[in-house]
């Protein structure tokens, strides 16, 4: 076997991950980030498309010619976010009306490309299926923590849910629920945790 | 907007154009095109090179999947394939430009090369065709949709590429260089752009 399991986690949380290391794919899933419900449902979708794909790009590693490479890997991976699409679309369609753009656009997010090139490629496909599930893990952990901060402090609500001590003496603070909050908040993660990262290495 | 659908007047157009450049950037307020962005923002002149490049791709890509969509796809009933088929269209229309401009304008062919291939993956094209599936638009008018599209791209990342270069040369606090002060730049200019968004009724 390659590399144990723990470690392929470690690596997708914190010391590779997607977002603060390699920053890779926050474009579609960053705009769902404004309430937690829509940031869960996109998340669960990644998870499900980069571990598919990851597995299912293993098992043809040694089939698929080196040329044509980059085009059957969007093909595999269109596969599994057309079907997650389809899943949203039938199991939440008011959410999947506001997500449902951004969804699709989960084919175009470099760290489902990334991983299928950088591990899939060259290991066997347990490995790959769970590498897949540890970058979405740590790729959704970063956005749910940015869907925190963002709904209860721009709706005072989370997962829809009012917050009493937010009605009552915070006043909704619209720039969070819109793009330029994302932007900050992300932009702070992303130094808090560099800021934790750099000391192991030579600055 | 009900009657621009039918009949596009020229003023109709012009709005169209400046509302998906200005009042919904694609990259500001849709957060659309990111990775290429903070990847390839480094310098003034790089980015209007890609900028440029992707101006024309979503233009067309945009007015080619909205045919493919409306006169393919949706007579057979092949709806829920659209995904699959507008980044094969993508994919397919970046390899046959990148081909032609090989062969008739080599100067372009360095300028533009290694940008073409990054395209296919940037997720603005894959958006601006998507998005415009849920607007009430004709052929011209998504022809207009996705060149605005482009452009509002195009003039945010040369405006990033630009601050970037001024920031490098200065001092900043640890680990915040690179991406992190990157990302805090463009929450600045998002903010700016919000101020374009009553300008634009559509």
């Amino acid at each position: 076997m390659a590399a144990p399991v723990k470690t392929l986690f470690y690596d997708g949380f914190w010391k590779s991950n997607p977002i603060f290391v390699q920053v890779l794919g926050i474009c579609s899933t960053l705009a769902v980030t404004n309430l937690l419900a829509n940031t869960l449902f996109m998340c669960a979708g990644l998870i499900f498309s980069t571990a598919m794909s990851s597995l299912t790009i293993s098992l043809l590693r040694k089939q698929i010619p080196a040329r044509i490479r980059m085009i059957v890997q969007v093909l595999i991976i269109a596969t599994f976010v057309m079907m997650v699409d389809i899943i949203i679309k039938a199991t939440a369609p008011e959410i999947h009306r506001f997500i449902g753009p951004y969804v699709g656009l989960i084919i175009t997010n470099c760290i489902i490309m990334g991983r299928a090139e950088a591990f899939a490629m060259q290991n066997k496909p347990i490995p790959s299926f769970i590498d897949g599930i540890a970058m979405g893990l740590g790729y959704s952990a970063v956005l749910v923590i940015i869907a925190l901060v963002r709904e209860p402090l721009g709706f005072g609500t989370i997962l829809g849910y009012k917050l009493p001590a937010l009605q009552i003496w915070w006043h909704q603070w619209t720039i969070m629920v819109m793009a330029p909050g994302a932007f900050f908040m992300l932009g702070l993660l992303s130094w808090f945790a560099r800021m934790h990262q750099l000391p192991k290495e030579k600055r | 907007m009900e009657q621009a659908a039918h009949s596009p007047t020229f003023l109709s157009v012009l709005l169209i154009f400046v509302s998906a450049a200005f009042t919904d950037n694609i990259l500001l307020t849709r957060f659309l095109g990111m990775c290429s962005c903070l990847g390839v923002s480094k310098k003034v002149d790089t980015s209007i090179g890609l900028g440029i490049a992707v101006i024309f791709v979503t233009a067309s890509t945009a007015a080619i999947n909205f045919l493919v969509y409306k006169y393919i796809l949706i007579p057979l009933g092949l709806d829920y394939l659209r995904l699959i088929t507008f980044i094969v269209v993508i994919a397919a229309f970046v390899q046959l430009i990148e081909m032609i401009i090989d062969r008739y304008s080599p100067s372009l062919y360095n300028a533009l090369g290694i940008f073409l291939p990054l395209i296919t993956v940037n997720c603005a094209i894959l958006g601006i065709s998507l998005f415009m599936l849920n607007k009430p638009y004709g052929f011209l008018e998504t022809l207009i949709y996705g060149a605005g599209g482009g452009f509002g791209w195009f003039v945010a990342i040369a405006i990033i590429g630009g601050i970037r270069e001024r920031i490098n040369e200065q001092a900043l606090p640890r680990g915040l260089a690179g991406s992190p002060i990157t990302l805090i730049i463009i929450g600045i200019m998002a903010l700016a752009f919000i101020g374009f968004s009553g300008m634009v009724k559509v």
